[in-house]
């Protein structure tokens, strides 16, 4: 018994089985996705004045993976021609090129994710503030102002963290802080902009001692975790959704370069509806990131 | 994708599966035997990790009404701490109940003099484990005692379970894969594969799902729609920071009862959101391959207005599975986010949980979980809805030996239906101060789509005018679904508008609302489903006698069951009260005593399922053994012989006639099977062609 239509198009539909699963499989994941944007917008709308950080992500790791996952659509593309070329070397250059370079975009995001790891914030109380305030505005670090907490937020790299943790307990001592630099220039600057992490300081920077006590109890300090803010909720529950795609896609392609590729001998042009599905997903993926990059990278 | 179209055609055509390969292979393989024996597979692939689409139906079908039959025992369980308040649930004290009960019948009859007295609960005596104390443990039902945490477990259990593994995977999942590819004559679905995959991805969700209630703390509790923020923080273990705040995880170093990963994953609620997103995941799948399925896979000659109605519901249920459910999953992601990863999604800030703040960044809202929850919940009901209006319009047709009346318009009718329902959510929720404007809105579209669905059922009903019904077994339950479904329709427009349900919103009568939609509708429509597609799967029918003692006690003990709470509701009555309404006596006293009279008749209607369950078990080797159309009905599933073999029909089908064509005019039987060709010599003697034939019998509307 053999199904209809997995190999030839149906003649009134014009498509065949695969290709009209995947496109029905896209439509659930437009409102996966959707509706996480949506969800998105929502808490952005509502969240507190001047809490929503700005320009906190490295826009050249995203540049870089943007083209990195636009050149792999690319050679997606080719791939699949080199099939209905019966170009069977083409196909196999290709596809490998395409898991490269989605392997490539999940290590640049493991690079993100690991400074997402090692950077810290602190919420410093409203009335404790004005003892840090002369030394963060004379070497230029980056403060905002958060109206409705009444605390001030701080980022940076937490210097004598190892110092303090022993036998898993945190000593009392001021938390030493080598804050981020305020950007040097940012549309609509102001509170509401944050530091990029391209304006992280240097070693010989001064830094900061905060006192344990004037951190605000309810926000505390933290790694940059979804705990730490509704942002970066959202930019791990995207980039993570995102990634579980890449590497999805990554191990199907893995799959049809190594045993699927069989078919090939045996029936090129299901093997190049196959991986023409796969196209269609991986392009699916890389609009995904598009969407991302603005929405996270850019503002 | 079509840049190059040259290489394509060329290569298209040198491929060596022709459109009407399928169908030939079918015819070789199938005519010999009827089984699946000459495929050789062993009973592993054939009973279990099976891709044929009518086993894989069966399967579902077993699944799915056990998990009812589960879902339905977990509700009586509930009732009993409604009816009585507080007392121990012991033999003792339930033999107590119905004595007094039945002596109180008596009396009134004149038969015993003095009434009874009102028994007085016995307590389990101290050192003494209970039945109930030893199945659910010390914290559920100490003594025989429901706990309020264990009466919330039940309920969000039960809703769960009823909803996403009982009625989806037997309306859906179990008639859709075992009847649609038939109805539309095809060898199987388009992904067989990947429809088992959806059979292995429900099991998990399903495993998940009943071994919740057996961790620590017990199952989920906030009820089947999982509010926030109560799913957020219940079922906690506490002090956990998986990747919390580190301000928070160093506040807590090295807690005598910090958990690990496992301890936080394994909690009530975060396996309620796991399983739910196995079972998302399930039905997307099913979803992707019933749309690709009916769209590609049809028979030659198979119109789209040739498909029978139900082959449209499973259509329309499937576009709103595939668009509705992954915002849940979205949502879903996000619960999870805020219970393992401490995230607030769905938590403002300074909420103050058992006199403490609750550790939170703060920034979500619950308004967000509502919002893409009901954005499933709402089409969910037509889910839950549509596959049953299918089945009842074969069923209906094929009794009445009539055509459907206005099948265009049910089509149409079924069409805007799942667009509608897909912008009604918020209907759910005109309490949470959404605003006027928004629940406007919602108030205008909800009534709105009363008009396609009132469309559908009347031109079910007017399909009755007219016809020589025979009342076979489905046929009962068919006639039982018209009303009780209208009933359960109506009752919903007052909720609709915004007034009327500032009063009733989340009274006993909205319970009796949807559960008049749900039980007597879309259950009903079940039961006359299997009854009618027992034949096609077993080549055996069930016993009509024990359907009769089936039914009429159901279709009695449903009524009793849900219509007081109607009286209940608009008295005021709130529909979450641990106690049944007990504490505040003085606002529910007139309604009050209906609590043991409804939990009476769902006891027994539990009772009155038994003949059921034996008449489905043994009819499936014992029953009378009939031919492939018993019924004589005109779709294509009744060509293919009882049970169809693998690859389901003998010869390739080809359709000729539209789906009911019932005492055609001239025709030698009153049905003509859609794959019969049209004779050389006309069988209409004169007159209108078959197509204005479906007024037969209704009086001109003019």
């Amino acid at each position: 018994m053999e199904i209809p239509y997995t190999i030839s198009a149906r003649p009134d539909t014009g498509l065949y089985n695969g290709k009209l699963g995947i496109w029905l499989f896209l439509a659930s994941e437009v409102m996966l996705f959707g509706a996480i944007f949506t969800s998105y917008l929502f808490v952005r709308l509502g969240a507190d004045d001047g809490s929503w950080p700005n320009h906190v992500q490295n826009v050249w790791l995203g540049l870089t993976n943007t083209i990195l996952l636009l050149t792999s659509s690319i050679t997606m593309v080719l791939a699949w021609v080199g099939l209905k070329e019966r170009k069977f070397n083409t196909y196999r250059w290709a596809l490998f090129a395409t898991i490269v370079l989605g392997v490539a975009f999940l290590a640049i995001k493991g690079v993100e994710y690991h400074a997402k790891w090692v950077h810290w914030g602190f919420f410093i109380k409203e009335d404790a503030f004005n003892k840090y305030q002369a030394d963060l505005d004379k070497d230029n670090y980056f403060y905002s102002y958060i109206p409705q907490q009444h605390c001030y937020e701080v980022r940076g790299h937490f210097l004598n963290r190892d110092e303090l943790i022993a036998d898993n307990k945190l000593k009392a001592g001021p938390y030493e802080v080598l804050p981020d630099k305020a950007p040097g220039f940012v549309i609509n600057a102001g509170n509401h902009s944050g530091p990029s992490f391209n304006t992280i300081s240097s070693e010989e920077d001064p830094k900061i001692s905060i006192d344990p006590k004037d951190i605000d109890p309810l926000r505390g300090y933290g790694r940059l975790l979804p705990a730490y803010g509704t942002y970066y909720a959202v930019y791990f529950l995207v980039t993570g959704l995102h990634a579980m795609h890449i590497i999805g896609g990554v191990v199907v392609m893995l799959y049809f370069l190594t045993i699927g590729s069989r078919m090939y001998k045996r029936n090129p042009e299901q093997l190049s509806n196959r991986i023409e599905v796969t196209g269609i997903f991986w392009h699916f993926v890389d609009l995904v990131w598009i969407t991302v990059f603005p929405i996270l990278y850019l503002t | 994708m079509d840049d190059l179209p040259p290489s394509s055609e060329a290569t298209a055509s040198s491929a060596h599966a022709p459109a009407a390969h399928g169908h030939d292979h079918a015819h070789d393989h199938g005519h010999d035997d009827h089984g699946h024996e000459h495929h050789k597979l062993g009973f592993v692939r054939t009973y279990i990790f099976s891709t044929d689409h009518k086993t894989i139906g069966i399967q579902y079908i077993f699944g799915g009404l056990s998990f009812l039959m589960f879902g339905f025992m977990l509700m009586l369980l509930m009732r009993w701490q409604i009816a009585f308040p507080y007392e121990p649930l012991t033999y003792a004290n339930a033999s107590n109940h119905m004595g007094y009960q039945f002596h109180e019948v008596l009396y009134h009859l004149g038969v015993d003099n003095a009434p009874p007295e009102v028994p007085k609960p016995v307590a389990v005596p101290a050192g003494q484990t209970c039945f109930m104390e030893w199945l659910f443990g010390k914290d559920q039902m100490p003594g025989g005692v429901m706990q309020g945490n264990f009466y919330n477990t039940l309920g969000a259990m039960h809703g769960t379970i009823m909803v996403f593994f009982g009625i989806v995977p037997v309306a859906f999942a179990a008639f859709g894969n075992f009847v649609m590819p038939l109805q539309i004559g095809t060898v199987d679905m388009a992904f067989p594969r990947l429809n088992m995959g959806s059979v292995i991805l429900f099991f998990i969700s399903a495993v998940l799902m009943f071994s919740s209630l057996l961790v620590p703390g017990g199952a989920a509790k906030s009820g089947w729609t999982s509010y926030t923020p109560l799913a957020t923080i219940s079922d906690q273990p506490p002090h956990y920071h998986l990747l919390g705040l580190q301000s928070w995880v160093d506040a807590t170093p090295n807690f005598p009862e910090h958990p690990t990963w496992w301890a936080v994953l394994l909690a009530g609620q975060s396996m309620w959101i796991i399983a739910m997103a196995f079972n998302i995941t399930s039905s997307l799948l099913s979803s992707v391959n019933f749309i690709a399925t009916i769209v590609n896979l049809r028979a030659k000659g198979m119109g789209w207005m040739r498909m029978p109605f139900f082959v449209w519901t499973q259509f329309v249920t499937a576009f709103l599975l595939l668009l509705a459910f992954p915002p849940l999953e979205a949502a879903a992601f996000m619960q999870l986010f805020d219970r393992v990863f401490d995230s607030s999604f769905m938590s403002p800030g300074g909420l103050i949980v058992n006199g403490e703040p609750m550790i939170r960044s703060g920034g979500g809202t619950p308004l967000l979980w509502q919002h893409l929850f009901w954005f499933l919940g709402h089409p969910e009901v037509y889910v839950l809805v549509l596959p049953g209006l299918g089945i009842i319009a074969e069923i209906v047709a094929n009794n009445a030996r009539k055509p459907l009346w206005g099948y265009n318009q049910m089509v149409y009718g079924v069409l805007v239906l799942a667009f509608l329902s897909m912008i009604v959510w918020a209907h759910h929720m005109y309490l949470t101060g959404m605003g006027t404007a928004v629940s406007s809105f919602f108030q205008l579209t909800t009534i709105i789509i009363s008009v396609p669905t009132i469309l559908i059922l009347s031109s079910l009903i007017i399909s009755l005018w007219g016809g020589s019904i025979r009342f076979t077994s489905p046929m009962l339950w068919a006639c039982a679904f018209l009303p009780l479904f209208g009933i359960g329709g109506l009752t919903g427009i007052p909720l609709a508008f915004n007034a009327p349900d500032q009063f009733l919103h989340d009274s006993y009568y909205i319970i009796a609302h949807f559960h008049y939609v749900i039980a007597p509708g879309t259950i009903f429509a079940l039961f006359a489903g299997v009854h009618y597609w027992y034949p096609k799967a077993t080549g055996r029918m069930m016993s009509e006698f024990w359907n009769k003692v089936h039914f009429w006690p159901t279709m009695i003990l449903m009524n009793c069951t849900f219509f007081p709470m109607f009286l209940q509701g608009m008295a005021g009555m709130h529909r979450r009260m641990y106690d049944g309404g007990a504490t505040y006596q003085q606002l529910n006293a007139g309604v009050l005593h209906w609590n043991v009279f409804i939990s009476e008749a769902a006891w027994l209607m539990g009772l009155a399922q038994i003949p059921f369950i034996i008449n489905f078990c043994f009819s499936w080797k014992y029953g009378r053994k009939v031919s492939d159309n018993p019924w004589e009905a005109t779709t294509l599933e009744w060509s293919a012989p009882s049970p169809p073999p693998h690859g389901n029909f003998l010869k390739p089908v080809v359709v000729y006639r539209g789906p009911y064509e019932y005492s055609v005019p001239g025709a030698v039987n009153d049905y003509t099977p859609q794959d019969e060709p049209p004779s050389a010599k006309p069988t209409h003697i004169s007159g209108p062609a078959p197509a204005d034939e479906r007024s037969i019998g209704f009086p001109p509307l003019n």
